[in-house]
């Protein structure tokens, strides 16, 4: 990206300059509305008007937050139930992509491929993960495997369709290109297809990680001793606020760390998207 | 030196009642620059299409040096009209690229790359970015990539029809000079006349409806330019202006037929 911010910082820099002032401007609004939020939280709870039982303070939070660090929730300290959390993540989207390009490519190819699978893919993933999470329990157990494969199958599906729309939208000139310089069917696949594809699978991948983000708490309610959701589910149990309020900062705050990595790295891949080429 | 067959090609889309292409015999062999004039719907892509192996005929063979072709290859290279260069590659690696999928070393690839992008004057753009490039320059890194895989003949399918007027003229003159060096067989597919006349030795003019060739002339203004005079000289040519409208009067005389 910053080539294309070059090209253009010479010949639109007035335009540019003109923008940005309104770039800051949404910037400071966003800035203004966190910050008021965060106020009325610090008012409302110091003036006494909610129990802090419902809602502790912002202080209380990050006392809570700094205890975390240092000693921990329920027998293993913040960066444990962190690294639990991520670590099945991580994992789920590993296998996911591993599995799910290969297949995305073969559907995106292949019309048999697609005849047989499209309907499976399109069948399951509507179903809420959730829905289909005590099948899972029932019959992989409530181990580590159960967790990480509810995580999978719902990050899967997405970077399966995305990953076919891409390779289906490949310019054919460039196959034809390619072909008439001497490129076999892997080649192909290598060189031109995957590049091509690879804007709509980073994007099948953010879209992913989403929703195995929003899947993993559900994920760490079967029978979990670390993680994230497992433990704002068991403050929540004993009624520990500041817990749960943290827990869920925490996971938001990840999320939006997740996403801002992925459009980095997808601006880093593939420069190429969005120029007119 | 190659030599380029088409032997009685027919050729028809699935379902179509009318063939898009009727009878076509051709021949194209080395020092030839062979140019494909029509109207558009006169099958000109078609035929290109077929000759590049990405389609198959329904009638006739089309051989070279005697080997029948079956599908894409790197022996005829093809140049595009919207460059189909690979963004995610830079210039230097655009035009290695055929030589790449070779399995050529990366050390030899890149000095044939950078040969050629000097005949093509972009000498110095080599790690260039695609869509850094103007559209003239995009069709020259596209030229030197179907000439770094040693096509025996090379294709181009209206390769200038989307350059203004200005960068057309100069990429002509380029493309007469880089035949001149290479000796390959040519044959550009192209509906501007001037063009045609200007570039052909071999001037085959296709009618539509369908696809099938009218007229063929034989011409020497390239191969003036080729032998050094300059490219006013020969366009301002009493008999070049003559060959002009004559290929002129032959289209509308064919439109006209149609219409009639």
């Amino acid at each position: 990206m910053s080539s294309y911010e070059f090209v253009y910082a010479k010949s639109e820099a007035e335009q540019q300059a003109a923008r940005a002032p309104r770039q800051l401007s949404l910037l400071a609004l966003g800035l203004i509305s966190i910050g008021s939020l965060l106020w009325i939280w610090w008012a409302v709870t110091a003036a006494g008007l909610i129990e802090p039982l419902f809602l502790p303070s912002p202080q209380t939070v990050l006392a809570r937050g700094w205890k975390l660090i240092t000693e921990g929730y329920l027998d293993a300290s913040l960066w444990q139930h962190l690294g639990a959390s991520l670590g099945r993540i991580g994992l789920a989207l590993l296998f996911a992509v591993l599995t799910a390009i290969p297949l995305g490519i073969a559907i995106g190819r292949s019309r048999l491929v697609r005849g047989l699978v499209d309907p499976l893919i399109e069948f399951y993933r509507p179903i809420p993960p959730l829905a289909y999470l005590p099948l899972i329990v029932i019959w992989c157990g409530i181990g580590e495997l159960s967790k990480v494969l509810l995580i999978y199958l719902a990050i899967f599906a997405p970077i399966v369709i995305a990953t076919a729309t891409g390779v289906r939208s490949v310019d054919p000139a460039k196959l034809r290109a390619a072909q008439a310089l001497g490129a076999n069917q892997g080649q192909l696949i290598r060189h031109v297809v995957l590049p091509s594809a690879l804007p709509d699978i980073l994007t099948g991948v953010r879209i992913g990680l989403g929703v195995g983000w929003s899947t993993l708490v559900a994920a760490e309610l079967i029978a979990a001793q670390r993680g994230l959701g497992f433990m704002v589910q068991s403050a929540a149990q004993f009624l520990v606020t500041d817990v749960v309020i943290l827990g869920i900062l925490l996971i938001a705050v990840i999320a939006f760390a997740l996403e801002l990595g992925l459009r980095a790295l997808q601006r880093k891949l593939v420069p190429w998207h969005g120029q007119a080429h | 030196m190659a030599l380029l067959e088409l032997e009685r090609i027919g050729a028809q889309y699935p379902g179509a009642a009318e063939p898009v292409l009727q009878d076509i015999s051709l021949t194209l062999g080395p020092e030839q620059l062979l140019v494909a004039l029509g109207p558009s719907g006169s099958g000109k892509t078609s035929l290109l299409n077929l000759i590049a192996g990405f389609t198959a005929p329904s009638q006739g063979r089309i051989s070279l040096d005697g080997v029948p072709v079956t599908g894409p290859s790197a022996e005829r290279g093809v140049v595009f009209q919207d460059d189909a260069l690979l963004p995610w590659q830079n210039v230097l690696d655009n035009v290695a690229f055929g030589l790449q999928l070779a399995g050529v070393p990366r050390a030899q690839r890149e000095a044939k790359a950078r040969e050629l992008l000097s005949l093509v004057d972009l000498a110095g753009f080599e790690q260039r970015r695609i869509w850094e490039l103007s559209g003239g320059q995009k069709q020259r890194v596209g030229l030197a990539r179907a000439l770094a895989a040693e096509p025996r003949v090379l294709l181009m399918d209206e390769p200038f029809g989307a350059l203004d007027a200005f960068t057309r003229e100069q990429m002509q003159e380029l493309l007469l000079q880089v035949w001149r060096r290479t000796a390959k067989p040519v044959l550009l597919i192209t509906h501007d006349i001037e063009e045609a006349v200007f570039l052909a030795t071999d001037l085959v003019l296709l009618a539509p409806n369908p696809g099938r060739i009218a007229e063929r002339l034989h011409l020497d203004f390239g191969k003036r330019y080729a032998a050094g005079e300059s490219a006013r000289a020969i366009k301002s040519d009493p008999d070049f202006i003559a060959t002009r409208e004559h290929v002129l009067a032959q289209v509308f005389a064919e439109r006209q037929r149609r219409q009639a």
